[in-house]
């Protein structure tokens, strides 16, 4: 992730996404997190190619872009720190866990550290209800997140 | 011979360590020359226990749990292979009574079987449901579902077959059946365990689906927090497809249905039918007016059947045991089972499958054991974000849609999460309405506004500003959200906010505080 690319190289692949991916029916999303995944975000030059090759207006293409969470139009850090906020890990002191994980990054979340290390998200439920407080850190899914395991996530993050 | 020893590649499991646990045990076991084989099944649902560790043995599966990875040498020690003693020994798997006492219909397989192994599936009873539908006129299958008096687990609870014969009365040359597998009510993750501990089972409910109503393309939405969901999605639609239970004849019907699988981006409200198709067909997450039902003008306008993935993993059963069999468990107009997901403060957290009239009360104090932290329950939210909490004093509520809504609350999509007497209602009714006011998709102006105003009016009664008159402005805000809004998340949130209020009035009266006093 967090690749850096030029504008140029940005319209190349995403050509050659949406070519790939604009046989499926109602091919957008499919295409969006691809160039996601691609980029790490999705990045404004790619905008108008997948407008064209769609037969969309550009604001639409925009608009479906910013109506999703999981879509940034941004880099993030080298890693992503996602914490649920939601009400069963609310039960089993996922606030202070947040707290905790901002003051030692010293951030907060939507933010990224001024060293690019890592960026910190909200989350509504990773389906993890039964084992709160739940993380994800780069994709992979943590239980029983306590001041401990926070402190660890956060020196993992850090390297 | 080879020993089999069971770790799962539930995302629960992941998160408690599975993995490490799993390659724990194949580096001991090749350093002491040990022939096994580490099947990656589902989740038993026991998650307080996990990782779960079972071993396959001649007097049947032996488990242990919760291993970490620093058991695995002594558990070998211990004669792990031969389902000997260790602490950590639980005995039988299906004896731990947790299990023993569930009715598993839906789940029956889910935590059993290799979940992408299509031989486990049809050892285990699998395909038989899809095989008989095969044999039946597609009029006689949405008979069955609706005579099993299966309703919809997605939270609406409107009956499946009811659903069904909508799409396959209405005329259209192409049909399809989409999938919610949005999941986002926080205490749930029924959906979740089901496509990774036995997705063939949606594969086979939607297949079914297609050939009763005439529809030849399915879609599972499935919501991007779920990686591990999509993964064995993907690998078991692959693996269904090679062998022909999807595709151009399915089972050699000479009948046509495939699927796809697709992504959600981390938008709450496209869990809401209309909302997730919109999504499906590339657009914003917004919802639609209604009619025209998606049933007659769903995905692309065309007859669509949506249905909630434990709705769907729900008909094999009735289609190979009978509409009958499906009915006789459960109570009142809430036929067949239910999978409970017991979550939050409590201490055996987890997945319980059983017939509808359990007692909230017994399910919280005797199946979930009452709080991880010890401390007393205060209150319970049941049915996700937009359910009501409960106090203690309406434990007696069993578990049937009509039940809970005559208690002003609803079943939802059976999350059941338990708060200890540290909760602060207040707080919790003003999260309701930040959460509204993230995933407001914007259409109506209630929804939208009236969240945002909630959430003000919550923080000036924390602050001790002008309580009465505020906790009267959030009931009135409640009342024009519930009838002001068009879908169930601007609708239902006064649920959360309401019952705090008048369940836990104390918390809505703190000691104003001198400063804010103006
Ligand atoms: C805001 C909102 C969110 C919803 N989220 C889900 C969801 O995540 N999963 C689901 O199956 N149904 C969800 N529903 C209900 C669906 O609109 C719909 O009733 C359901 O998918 C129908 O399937 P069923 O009849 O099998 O339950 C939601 C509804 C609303 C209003
Ligand atoms: S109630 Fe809220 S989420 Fe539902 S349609 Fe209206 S604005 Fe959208
Ligand atoms: S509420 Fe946090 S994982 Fe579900």
């Amino acid at each position: 992730m967090n690749v850096h690319v030029t504008g140029n190289d940005v319209g190349a692949r995403t050509l050659a996404i949406v070519g790939e991916l604009k046989g499926l029916e109602g091919p957008l999303l499919p295409i969006l997190h691809e160039i996601q995944a691609e980029f790490g975000y999705v990045p404004q030059e790619s905008l108008p190619v997948i407008a064209e090759q769609l037969n969309l207006s550009r604001a639409e293409v925009h608009g479906v872009v910013t109506f999703y969470h999981d879509y940034r139009d941004h880099p993030t850090g080298r890693h992503v720190l996602k914490l649920c906020r939601a009400e069963a890990c609310q039960a089993m002191g996922g606030d202070e866990v947040a707290e905790r994980v901002k003051s030692l990054l010293g951030i907060d979340f939507h933010q990224t550290t001024l060293d690019g290390a890592v960026t910190l998200e909200p989350v509504y439920c990773l389906g993890l209800c039964s084992c709160a407080p739940a993380a994800m850190f780069d994709g992979a899914v943590h239980g029983r997140v306590d001041a401990e395991l926070a402190k660890e996530l956060v020196a993992e993050a850090r390297r | 011979m080879t020993v089999r020893i069971y770790v799962p590649r539930d995302a629960a499991a992941l998160a408690l360590g599975a993995d490490r646990v799993a390659k724990a045990l194949s580096r001991e076991a090749e350093t002491r020359k040990l022939d096994i084989t580490i099947v990656h099944n589902g989740s038993r649902g026991m998650h307080w226990l996990e990782p779960l560790v079972e071993v396959e043995t001649a007097q049947g599966r032996i488990a242990y749990g919760p291993v970490k990875p620093s058991d695995v040498a002594a558990l070998l020690d211990a004669g792990l292979l031969e389902g000997k003693a260790h602490p950590l020994c639980l005995g039988g798997t299906e004896e731990i009574p947790f299990l023993k006492n569930q009715t598993r219909l839906t789940f029956a397989r889910c935590g059993v079987i290799d979940p992408v192994s299509l031989d486990d599936y049809k050892a285990h009873g699998g395909l038989k449901g899809l095989e008989n539908a095969i044999a039946m006129a597609p009029a006689d299958v949405v008979k069955q579902v609706t005579d099993s008096g299966l309703r919809g687990r997605g939270g609406a609870g409107f009956p499946t077959g009811i659903k069904w014969k909508t799409v396959l009365d209405a005329p259209g040359d192409r049909k399809y059946i989409v999938c919610n597998a949005d999941e986002g009510d926080s205490g749930t993750f029924a959906d979740r365990m089901i496509m990774e501990g036995d997705p063939f089972v949606l594969i086979e409910g939607m297949a079914i689906a297609g050939l009763a109503t005439g529809a030849t393309k399915g879609f599972v939405y499935i919501r991007s927090e779920y990686p591990q969901a999509i993964d064995a999605m993907n690998e078991a639609v692959t693996v269904a497809r090679g062998a022909g239970v999807l595709g151009p004849s399915v089972l050699g019907s000479g009948k046509a249905f495939d699927m796809e699988i697709r992504v959600g981006a981390g938008a709450y409200v496209c869990g809401e039918e209309t909302a997730l198709l919109n999504s499906l067909e590339g657009k914003r997450g917004i919802v639609r007016a209604k009619p025209p039902l998606p049933a007659l003008q769903g995905f692309m306008g065309r007859p669509t059947v949506v249905n909630n993935v434990i709705s769907l993993a729900s008909v094999p059963i009735i289609m190979d045991k009978g509409a009958d069999f499906y009915r006789d468990f459960g109570m009142g107009r809430s036929r067949g089972t239910i999978p409970l997901q017991i979550a939050g403060n409590v201490k055996h957290g987890g997945l319980y499958e059983t017939a509808f009239g359990l007692t909230l009360g017994e399910i919280i104090d005797v199946i979930g054991g009452g709080t991880a932290t010890g401390r007393p329950v205060r209150a319970v939210q049941v049915g996700g974000p937009l359910g009501a909490y409960f106090p203690r004093a309406l434990f007696d509520t069993p578990f049937d849609y009509e039940a809970f809504a005559a208690k002003d609350g609803l079943i939802g999509h059976a999350g059941i999460t338990v708060f200890d007497d540290t909760v602060d209602m207040l707080k919790q009714a003003r999260f309701a309405m930040e959460f509204c006011a993230v995933e407001s998709c914007g259409k109506c102006t209630p929804c939208r506004i009236g969240s945002t105003r909630g959430v003000e009016t919550a923080d000036r009664i924390a602050q001790g500003i002008e309580p009465e008159k505020n906790r009267e402005l959030l009931a009135d805000l409640c009342n024009t959200m519930k009838f002001g809004s068009l879908c169930a998340l601007g609708g239902f949130t006064p649920y959360p906010v309401l019952s705090a209020m008048n369940h836990f009035p104390e918390d809505f009266s703190p000691a104003p505080m001198v400063e804010a006093a103006e």
